[in-house]
């Protein structure tokens, strides 16, 4: 029997976060060594899933299935595709990013590393699920370890009302999602969750058209899906550095992926249908995100609504039904995962040493921690589509997938790269450059040992992607393929 | 060896990045091995361009390109790693490769964060080759875009006062330029289904007649026409896009204002010469009266308003707009005779294209050495007002000789070098468009109004006794950047023919 890799990735940080709930409270430094020792070998595994996926032979790889409740139809299947595999990989690297930032989290680390791990558990069980129950178990899994961390060691002012709000979007998003997947259950007949036999369930049109949009926006509301992303940047802002990482860097795309997964991949010809509206909301997330994003006050939510704007993209990719849309949807998924992780961990270095995230409050940091501006100008570079780093590799097929059905959708959004190159160049500058007002002086220090190497590990993929896009592609490719089978496109 | 010579072109474009990355290694007190290593790194892709030129056999054929390689790059979208040069980009390389280790050797006295200056320098100089080496109109972006980057840094952390607006507008100007040829590269590699060059040179234009999305794609290619000329006009700058240059000129460290008006305006009229005109070759025939109109505009404001100017460096700023004015109408004058076939039309244009080409090298060279002049005034006086200056042959007579050499030189004296492209623009504008040059003619007269005035300003008159003793001399340092300047400059004045040749061979190809 092969080993069960995607069991071991999933259950692991399960393991390990009650593992560390049963340990003594003072015990510091081993909860921090078991947390770091467990994500380093989450990644570990996520990246030998990754480079041993055949990407030539595509489909479904690494499959383990279990009858787990089998009068229901329920099993425990796992199983990745390309775009799973890559996501499994990004999210491994995020979550050993997420657990070195929060060295130094002195407030309660056994419960604040020990939900850490419970959040890990979820995002890596739901890239791998191939049955639509056990990714809504995984995917509810999160909901609990998101809402006590926010409220628990979030910003103080904004933590109570930030928590609420993602806790109460994001739930009522999966309620109205698992209506939609409960209908897809019972009108395909095949009494199963099995999403591979799903895809194949030939559901018949007027239903695919009729619940669409409940599957496809339900889960999309974790992906910040405009008119309904409005949880993203009060809860990423909300949220301590580590969970503000996972949050936009893994759990948005956790969103999309279970739209992908649920709303386009089992319900194409819906997709067909609504593709128009979905292009238009997302068009809206692009240009709208990065206009809010401009004017903002507060350096994170700054970052907040780039991902708003960011996400959309992805949306826009998913829409166009193409082979570069689909393609450039889930390099984006991966290259802005790694990014905004990159941007939230520098962000919260800053924070933790100036106190305050006013823009108009801080300045001249270069001179004290001159790797966290890089890997901020970095992941600027990246954000503003800048061609040598990974985020041009990701809009460049999404856009060609847009001129390919909608050229309108490709010129509009394309002004949000003037607009976002307008906010980080000038957040670069007024945060990391000019002169260091005296209020924050007394506390700067240069990021620690740790930070640096998140910031430069994060910083060195999103180069590589950029200037080799073929340590990628083929396995997002991979998936496509799989996909436009589905639906029927070239 | 041979593995050496195949991927010559790769080894020159990222030799200076290799460079960067080394001094990344450095520690940041070391300066002076930091200048060397920056000096050493920009110096090696000369020479390697030197040998580039001693090996290069003119192409015979149109869409032929020298040291080629292709490797696929990024599949999934069809562009590909694709290099290659003929005559044009040849001469634009040397350019680029002689301009940056000046500008290295000028950034000497650049004492604050030695370091980050040199790595920028350096990256900036391989996006500047990369857009003169690539057949791929993605990794042409690429470039395009990359070059930005360290320059708005440049401006940003080394410029003067108001450096925080100048980058800024530099950049969003830019960016915002690009965003259409970004779009029109993307329709056109949707439509071809390919980015490589030169099968889109073959392709595309032959695209005639019918609809794409829905509108007859003559209007498709108006509009992408115009996408692609307003990106390169805004880098030009022709008028009335040249809003930018003043600023970020005046506002750059002085190594920054010689590259960015001896090279990165040349990306803008390469641009044209290597996309807009085998793209949109019809396109090119039918608009070309309206660009000439706006460089003729560049060409008389540009000079109008250099005479205007009481700040040194934004005076040389201004004259940037009306020499390149030259070229993007000499650029014109070939884009309109392209549609036609009188031969002795045909053959103005072949002059005005190559005095256009010419121009570019010519203007590279004189506006680099008078930026340069302007810094080491500024690096004595700390002013740029030139009502300040005054008298100052007197006490500086070195300096001043080359001063009235190198405005020489940029006013366009017989014997120098841009007499001999200027002349040849002239020539072949005058019976494609007749009024234009003529209009143009009046450009040049304030062309010498405001060269003269700089001079008498600077260098004539009474002294001004503050000076005394405060100012002095030019250093040998700044000798060695500027001698093989003036070198070229009269080189090229008398025998313009070792350049020119490469430059017609390929020229000749298109008509």
């Amino acid at each position: 029997m092969p080993v069960p890799l995607l069991s071991i990735l999933a259950l692991t940080p399960l393991a390990a976060g009650i593992i560390v709930l049963l340990l003594p409270a003072e015990k510091r430094s081993l909860i921090r060594g078991i947390a770091f020792a467990t994500s380093l070998f989450t990644l570990v595994v996520s990246a030998i899933i990754f480079f041993r996926f055949d990407t030539t032979a595509g489909g479904y790889q690494f499959i383990e299935k279990m009858n787990w409740l089998p009068a229901l139809g329920i099993s425990y299947h796992m199983g990745v595709d390309g775009i799973g595999a890559a996501m499994e990989l990004m999210a491994g690297i995020v979550v050993l990013s997420g657990v070195m930032v929060s060295w130094r989290v002195e407030d309660r680390p056994r419960e604040f590393f020990a939900f850490l791990l419970f959040l890990a558990a979820s995002v890596f069980g739901v890239f791998a699920s191939l049955d639509l129950f056990q990714l809504f178990f995984f995917f509810e899994l999160a909901v609990f370890p998101k809402y006590l961390m926010i409220v628990m060691w979030g910003s103080p002012k904004t933590r109570e009302y930030g928590g609420m709000k993602l806790t109460l979007y994001l739930f009522l998003g999966s309620v109205v999602a698992l209506i939609g997947v409960l209908a897809v259950y019972f009108t395909s007949g095949l009494r199963s969750f099995d999403m591979l036999a799903l895809e194949q369930a030939g559901l018949a049109l007027e239903f695919q058209r009729a619940w669409f949009l409940v599957i496809f926006v339900g889960f999309g509301v974790l992906g910040g899906l405009f008119p309904f992303h409005s949880w993203a940047p009060d809860g990423h802002v909300a949220a301590p550095t580590a969970v503000s990482m996972l949050l936009a860097g893994v759990e948005m795309k956790v969103g999309v992926f279970a739209a992908l997964r649920a709303g386009l991949m089992l319900l194409p010809e819906g997709m067909r249908y609504w593709a128009p509206l979905i292009l238009v909301l997302a068009t809206i997330n692009v240009v709208y995100g990065a206009f809010i994003a401009m004017i903002q006050k507060d350096f994170k939510y700054v970052i907040g609504f780039s991902s708003v704007s960011h996400m959309g993209l992805v949306f826009i990719g998913f829409a166009t039904l193409t082979r570069e849309g689909l393609t450039g949807a889930g390099l984006q998924m991966f290259s802005h995962g790694i990014m905004t992780a990159l941007f939230f961990a520098v962000v919260g270095m800053v924070y933790d040493r100036a106190h305050t995230r006013d823009i108009r409050e801080l300045g001249g940091l270069f001179r004290t921690m001159p790797i966290a501006m890089l890997g901020f100008v970095i992941g600027g570079l990246v954000s503003m589509g800048m061609p040598g780093f990974s985020g041009f590799i990701a809009e460049m097929p999404i856009y060609m997938g847009a001129w390919k059905t909608a050229p309108i959708v490709a010129i509009i959004s394309a002004l949000s790269i003037v607009i976002t190159a307008a906010y980080i160049l000038l957040v670069v500058r007024r945060v990391f450059f000019g002169e260091t007002p005296e209020g924050i002086r007394a506390g700067l220090s240069d990021i620690s040992l740790m930070d640096k190497i998140v910031v430069v590990l994060l910083s060195l993929i999103l180069i590589v992607i950029g200037l080799f896009p073929s340590v990628l592609v083929p396995w997002i490719e991979a998936g496509v393929r799989h996909i436009l089978v589905l639906t029927g496109g070239a | 060896m041979n593995i050496l010579s195949a991927h010559l072109l790769s080894l020159i474009l990222f030799l200076p990045l290799v460079g960067a990355v080394v001094l990344l290694a450095f520690p940041a007190a070391k300066v002076k091995a930091i200048r060397c290593v920056a000096l050493v790194a920009s110096l090696i892709p000369l020479a390697l361009t030197l040998v580039l030129w001693g090996s290069y056999r003119a192409a015979l054929t149109v869409g032929e390109f020298k040291f080629v390689e292709n490797y696929p790059w990024f599949t999934s979208i069809g562009s590909s790693y694709h290099l290659g040069i003929d005559g044009v980009s040849l001469v634009m390389l040397l350019l680029t490769t002689l301009l940056t280790p000046l500008a290295i050797l000028t950034s000497f006295n650049i004492k604050e964060r030695v370091k980050a200056f040199m790595i920028l320098f350096l990256v900036l100089e391989t996006g500047m080759l990369g857009v003169f080496m690539a057949l791929d109109l993605v990794l042409f972006f690429l470039f395009w875009e990359i070059g930005l980057v360290p320059m708005y840094f440049l401006i940003n952390q080394w410029g003067g006062e108001k450096r925080n607006y100048a980058s800024l507008k530099f950049i969003l100007f830019t960016m915002g330029g690009s965003l259409g040829l970004l779009l029109a590269i993307q329709m056109i590699g949707v439509v071809c289904g390919t980015f490589d060059l030169v099968t889109i040179t073959a392709s595309w234009p032959a695209l005639q007649g019918g609809e794409l999305f829905g509108i007859p794609i003559a209007t498709v290619k108006a509009i992408a026409f115009w996408a692609f000329v307003v990106a390169f006009a805004i880098k030009v700058p022709v008028w009335p896009f040249h809003t930018w240059l003043p600023d970020a000129h005046t506002e750059a460290p002085t190594g920054g204002s010689m590259v960015l008006a001896g090279v990165l305006l040349k990306l803008g009229g390469y641009g044209f010469i290597r996309l807009v005109l085998p793209l949109f070759p019809a396109e090119s025939a039918r608009f070309a009266s309206w660009l000439a109109a706006l460089a003729t505009a560049a060409i008389i404001f540009g000079a109008l308003a250099a005479a205007a100017q009481t700040d040194f460096k934004r005076l040389v700023a201004y004259s940037s707009i009306n020499h390149m004015g030259f070229v993007v109408l000499g650029i014109a004058a070939a884009a309109w005779a392209g549609g036609q076939t009188n031969p002795t039309l045909r053959e103005s244009a072949v002059i005005a294209l190559n005095g256009a080409v010419l121009q570019m090298f010519n203007h590279g060279l004189t506006a680099a050495g008078m930026f340069f002049l302007v810094g080491v005034l500024y690096d004595r006086a700390h002013t740029r007002q030139l009502a300040e200056y005054g008298g100052l042959f007197a006490i500086l007579p070195v300096y001043g000789a080359i001063l009235v050499f190198i405005s020489m030189a940029s006013l366009g004296l017989p014997g120098l070098n841009g007499f001999v492209s200027e002349f040849m623009i002239v020539r072949g504008v005058w019976p494609i468009f007749t009024l234009f040059i003529a209009l143009a003619m009046i450009g040049l007269l304030f062309t010498a109004v405001y060269v003269l005035k700089a001079l008498k300003l600077t260098l004539h008159g009474a002294l001004n006794e503050k000076w005394v003793g405060k100012l002095t001399e030019i250093s040998r340092r700044e000798l060695v950047v500027i001698i093989p300047l003036m070198l070229l400059v009269v080189i090229i004045g008398w025998w313009p023919a070792w350049i020119l040749n490469l430059i017609n061979q390929t020229v000749m190809t298109w008509f």
